[in-house]
């Protein structure tokens, strides 16, 4: 038998590192997974200075914050993947892959891996700068951040390829990718904090999936999310990434509809 | 278990797709160790949706696969660092150089060769620092040969293996795919070039509409057909004018205009009394053709023979060639 066996790691991190050669080739990629995440935040400042924020025992920097995360979730993570993952599978790369050892997690976790990295480092990098800038103070609950952020990024990629299965080419990512881009701003606390919304939304919105990533990430910043409210979004979150696996299995595809 | 040589075996299988066509009918096959076994048929006979079953791609609707006494959908951890695979076409991203595409795939190979030396067994090896998509189709194809041969497999599924390469890239497939089966790699190739199966391999099938019409070695499936000899009758002279057919051998005939057709299966014997007829006659015999019978003349033997009887199914007809785009 050979003498050098690959290992699970060792496979991702191949295939991690020629996606990351692909994106770097990639400008429309770049535009999408790097500069827009990083300029959207400019826009939530303008608009939370003219919000009544001392009502509901918040500072614009804590606003701006948790929907800087969540566009680096959004707009690095998700909507990139989704075109890698199209991009992939109309080429045949993942058909390809699949003949070969890595096994179709590890095909997936390769490819979401620079994206998932890029994503996680504009967080920590768009955190610095609201410290910096708009005078945050340290998160006063790192573990509900840290939770808030991993979920994230994995619902992200989750969600990524669920709504690659319904998009045929990458430019028709572009229109696919919208509804869950839409309504997280809206609704699941980027544009606007959830205590500003009426009653009966505000706990529909409680149940959308960026919803309790946004809850942990502030929750953990500000220090004063209930030992309840913590674990009720930490719950949903739950919920979703199981509905995420499940949904996945069923409507990934890995090869190009004839 | 009986495995004994044989590295694939398939029994009974079957293969439905989700709108419910049944692209595999009961196929039953075994390939031995160190052999070149070629798969033929014509476009949507049901050769790639096989092959795909023995590469593990998909679990088989029906019957049994086995490939190194494994199932390789179920237990492919056990089979998959053993195997190397070309699919018919693509799979590889065209953003990427060739360099970086062989050390991406080595990465997921257990006991990758250096990705030198594979460019250089498909002579690819100047050419590491050209993206995909400025590679022709036939270097194309040569990288992924090369990809599939970079963990040195026991087992090779070639699809399709020299479609788009030109003639001396395909005498250089065949030329390496011959020295790994000199070194013991067992290879499981489709092709529609009869010529390919007839230069390489050990034995073939020939599958038609999802079953297997012919099997055996190449000589074995030629020698179920007749020779051909074809000619056309000189002016002033009718079929009734050559010596009686059956003297001359002829099992089968066909006229087309002057043009006539004589099937047989003593050839030798056939073009001699046709000759010395010609000669005694003292006539011309234009455009003589004289063929003795291969692989291509048994392979349009089978599909129209096979298809003759189908030709009242146009609704299965069509959905074949849907698979076939």
């Amino acid at each position: 038998m050979n003498a050098v066996t690959t290992t699970s790691a060792g496979r991702m991190a191949a295939l991690a590192r020629a996606e990351l050669t692909l994106l770097g080739r990639s400008r429309s990629a770049l535009v999408g997974a790097v500069f827009v995440p990083l300029v959207l935040p400019f826009s939530v400042r303008s608009a939370a200075e003219r919000m009544n924020l001392e009502d509901i025992g918040l500072t614009v920097g804590l606003v701006v914050l948790p929907a800087s995360i969540g566009f680096a979730l959004l707009f690095a993570v998700y909507a990139t993947l989704i075109g890698v993952f199209v991009g992939q599978r109309e080429q045949l790369v993942l058909k390809r892959l699949r003949t070969g050892e890595p096994r179709d997690a590890e095909i997936l976790a390769g490819a979401a891996l620079p994206a998932v990295v890029l994503g996680l480092a504009q967080c920590l990098l768009l955190a610095g700068a609201c410290g910096a800038v708009l005078d945050v103070p340290a998160p006063r609950a790192v573990h509900l951040v840290a939770a808030g952020l991993v979920a994230g990024l994995v619902l992200c990629v989750l969600l990524a390829a669920v709504t690659a299965g319904f998009t045929r080419t990458t430019e028709s990512a572009q229109v696919t990718s919208l509804p869950l881009l839409l309504v997280s701003m809206v609704g699941s606390g980027l544009l606007v904090p959830p205590e500003l919304l009426p009653n009966r939304l505000a706990a529909v919105c409680e149940l959308l999936p960026l919803t309790p990533v946004i809850t942990l990430v502030r929750g953990g910043w500000t220090g004063d999310l209930s030992t309840v409210d913590a674990l009720r979004a930490v719950a949903v979150a739950l919920a979703w990434l199981g509905l995420g696996v499940f949904a996945v299995r069923r409507w990934f595809r890995w090869e190009p509809r004839r | 278990m009986d495995t004994s040589d044989h590295v694939m075996e398939v029994t009974d299988l079957r293969r439905v797709y989700e709108g419910g066509f049944e692209a595999v009918r009961g196929v039953t096959f075994h390939v031995d160790r160190g052999e070149i076994f070629a798969l033929l048929g014509t476009n949507g006979a049901g050769k790639t949706s096989t092959v795909e079953l023995l590469e593990g791609l998909a679990p088989p609707s029906g019957g049994r696969v086995r490939v190194l006494g494994h199932d390789p959908y179920t237990e492919r951890a056990a089979v998959r660092p053993r195997t190397g695979v070309m699919l018919q076409e693509g799979g590889l991203p065209s953003e990427l150089t060739v360099g970086e595409t062989a050390r991406m795939w080595a990465g997921c190979v257990s006991g990758a060769r250096p990705v030198r030396e594979a460019l250089a067994l498909v002579g690819l090896e100047r050419r590491t620092d050209v993206r995909v998509k400025q590679l022709s189709g036939g270097e194309r194809r040569r990288l992924d040969l090369a990809l599939a041969l970079l963990g040195r497999p026991e087992v090779l599924f070639l699809d399709e293996p020299t479609t788009g390469l030109d003639a001396e890239g395909r005498q250089e497939t065949w030329e390496l795919v011959r020295a790994l089966r000199d070194g013991g790699t067992t290879v499981l190739l489709t092709t529609h070039y009869l010529e390919e199966a007839e230069a390489l391999a050990d034995r073939v099938a020939i599958l038609h509409e999802g079953r297997i019409a012919a099997a055996g070695t190449p000589d074995e499936v030629t020698a179920a057909q007749p020779s051909r000899i074809s000619l056309e009758l000189p002016a002033g002279l009718a079929l009734g004018d050559l010596p009686p057919l059956a003297e001359l051998g002829v099992t089968g005939h066909e006229t087309d205009g002057r043009v006539v057709r004589l099937r047989t299966r003593t050839l030798q014997r056939t073009a001699t009394e046709l000759l010395l007829w010609a000669r005694r006659a003292g006539v011309e015999l234009r455009g003589l053709d004289v063929r003795s019978a291969s692989l291509e003349e048994a392979f349009l033997g089978i599909a129209r023979d096979v298809s003759a009887p189908r030709a009242q199914e146009p609704k299965e007809e069509k959905q074949r060639e849907e698979y076939a785009a």
